[in-house]
């Protein structure tokens, strides 16, 4: 059985699907078969950002109303041979997302892969809903503000409320704090919380922190998971973060500037 | 035109929001033999607090013939014990066009309510811990160990309500008796809610939206000044809500 793991934040433009590409791609690489599975509805960018847009046939929404198969729709990724992408349809509403067929296709997925990752769309309503239902795990991207704080703490209480887990009475939804566009000269001139405030607020245990990273944007734009980027602070940053997730210790880093080459190493990548 | 003459005097009247606490009476059948003997022995009891009190008549656990249910004998016989009664809360349709031909207000009972908050947005059943129930009639303390988060409401009817971690800014925390957080509150906390005016609220720092006892509350700003992020009670003196750090009580 796969664990099924949604990328959610509540708050739009955080990250999630950055995060879902370099989590999925990180997983992949260590062998698991991971599929990651874009569940925005109508703003389709997971295919963009895993550069595979030109190869979408059929989507998630076709397998669920049984237009294609679902080996029809899985997109193998080119880079990494065991990441699988289920990219969404961009035409359709998100209702077309039926409880039913989403149960159906994430159980399908299940059976024969190691991870299936959600990536949520923003917001609270159905389709974020359906993208955190069958979760065993939950990373809650969160960007160091305070509005993006309260929609994560919104999110976790919705976890906690409304998915499969909480229903059934099963063991809760297993929750990472993961913080995004973390930029530690503005935390130290005040202008951003830093990992202990949103710590400290949200309670839960922290995943990782990505510093915040022109490389990051010049990935996406390329169709490249920024897990990839090695030399980069933002990619091994995921790295770490895909090694926690597998129960890995590893120490965290790019907490402080680094005085010295920190600018020329982030503009090196791009 | 006298009336355009006084247009710049005094108005008649002005409409203010308020609410006020008040005893339901729970009807579960109706004999008027059987209701007067029962409500004169209450009043034995305690005849300070039932002289002239404004009185509901909640039928939500009512068993009893619609055709027995006489609201104008139950009224009789309240005024006669000089009890008002002023409305009928919960109860079916037909019931309702009966108090309403007594004159009564109509009040939505609670299972109303209940079903409008089923409605809204997670009212979340956090799982609760199991409580040891020494005495049976003391009402049981609602214990909650995860956090409370933004849009969450967790409600204690009937005793206590104990948090034993954050409450988070936009969540509701709500207890007929007294509220304790063993973490920092930052959301809305409203201790006794049916009008217990000496329950109070504990917490280990206030950093709360709202803060209420009986009804009296304060919000964010007023509290500032006083015990903000810090270990405090609040609790209701002279009608005024008062702020006292924990390790000077």
């Amino acid at each position: 059985m796969a664990r099924i793991i949604v990328v959610t934040s509540g708050k739009g433009g955080v990250g999630k699907t950055t995060t879902s590409a370099s989590i999925s791609t990180g997983l992949a690489k260590r062998g698991y078969k991971t599929v990651v599975v874009d569940f925005d509805v109508g703003l389709r960018n997971l295919d963009l950002i895993m550069n595979c847009e030109r190869r979408v046939v059929y989507d998630f929404v076709n397998v669920i109303q049984g237009d294609a198969t679902l080996n029809q729709a899985l997109i193998r990724d080119k880079r990494v041979n065991t990441l699988y992408i289920l990219p969404t349809s961009q035409t359709r509403e998100k209702e077309a997302l039926t409880p039913e067929g989403v149960e159906k296709v994430i159980k399908e997925l299940s059976e024969t892969f190691d991870y299936v990752i959600c990536d949520s769309p923003a917001g609270i309503e159905h389709g974020a809903l359906m993208a955190l239902y069958h979760a065993d795990e939950a990373i809650i991207t969160t960007n160091p503000e305070v509005s993006s704080v309260r929609d994560s703490d919104r999110i976790l209480g919705i976890l906690q409320s409304k998915s499969w887990r909480a229903e059934s009475g099963l063991e809760p939804v297993k929750e990472h704090l993961l913080l995004t566009r973390y930029n530690p000269d503005r935390v130290e001139r005040g202008e951003m919380l830093s990992v202990a405030d949103v710590e400290e607020i949200l309670a839960i245990p922290l995943l990782g922190v990505i510093p915040e990273s022109q490389v990051v944007l010049n990935a996406s734009n390329q169709g490249l998971p920024v897990i990839l980027e090695e030399d980069s602070d933002a990619g091994q940053a995921y790295d770490d973060a895909v090694a926690r997730l597998l129960g890995e210790e590893r120490e965290q880093r790019f907490l402080t500037s680094q005085k010295k080459g920190f600018f020329s190493r982030i503009f090196k990548g791009g | 035109m006298s009336n355009t003459a006084t247009s710049g005097a005094q108005q008649v009247f002005q409409l203010k929001s308020a609410s006020v606490s008040m005893t339901a009476l729970e009807l579960h059948y109706f004999d008027n033999d059987d209701f007067e003997n029962a409500l004169k022995d209450k009043i034995s009891q305690a005849p300070g607090f039932f002289r002239d009190i404004p009185l509901i008549i909640s039928l939500e656990k009512y068993e009893g013939l619609d055709s027995e249910l006489d609201f104008f004998k139950i009224i009789g016989t309240c005024r006669r014990n000089n009890i008002h009664v002023i409305g009928v809360r919960g109860g079916n349709n037909d019931q309702r066009r009966l108090a309403r031909g007594a004159a009564l207000a109509l009040i939505p009972g609670n299972g109303q309510r209940d079903r409008d908050h089923e409605a809204a947005p997670e009212k979340t059943e956090l799982p609760e811990e199991p409580v040891a129930r020494a005495a049976p009639e003391a009402s049981p303390a609602r214990i909650i160990s995860q956090p409370v988060r933004s849009g969450q409401q967790v409600f204690a009817p009937e005793g206590d309500l104990i948090i034993l971690a954050p409450v988070q800014a936009g969540a509701e925390v709500l207890a007929a008796g007294n509220i304790h957080v063993y973490g920092p509150l930052r959301g809305r906390a409203l201790a006794g809610i049916h009008g217990d005016s000496a329950a109070r609220v504990f917490c280990q720092s206030l950093e709360a939206e709202l803060v209420s006892v009986a009804g009296h509350y304060k919000i964010s700003e007023d509290l500032q000044d006083n015990g903000w992020k810090s270990a405090v009670q609040i609790q209701l003196r002279d009608d005024l809500l008062v702020v006292s750090p924990l390790d000077k009580a």
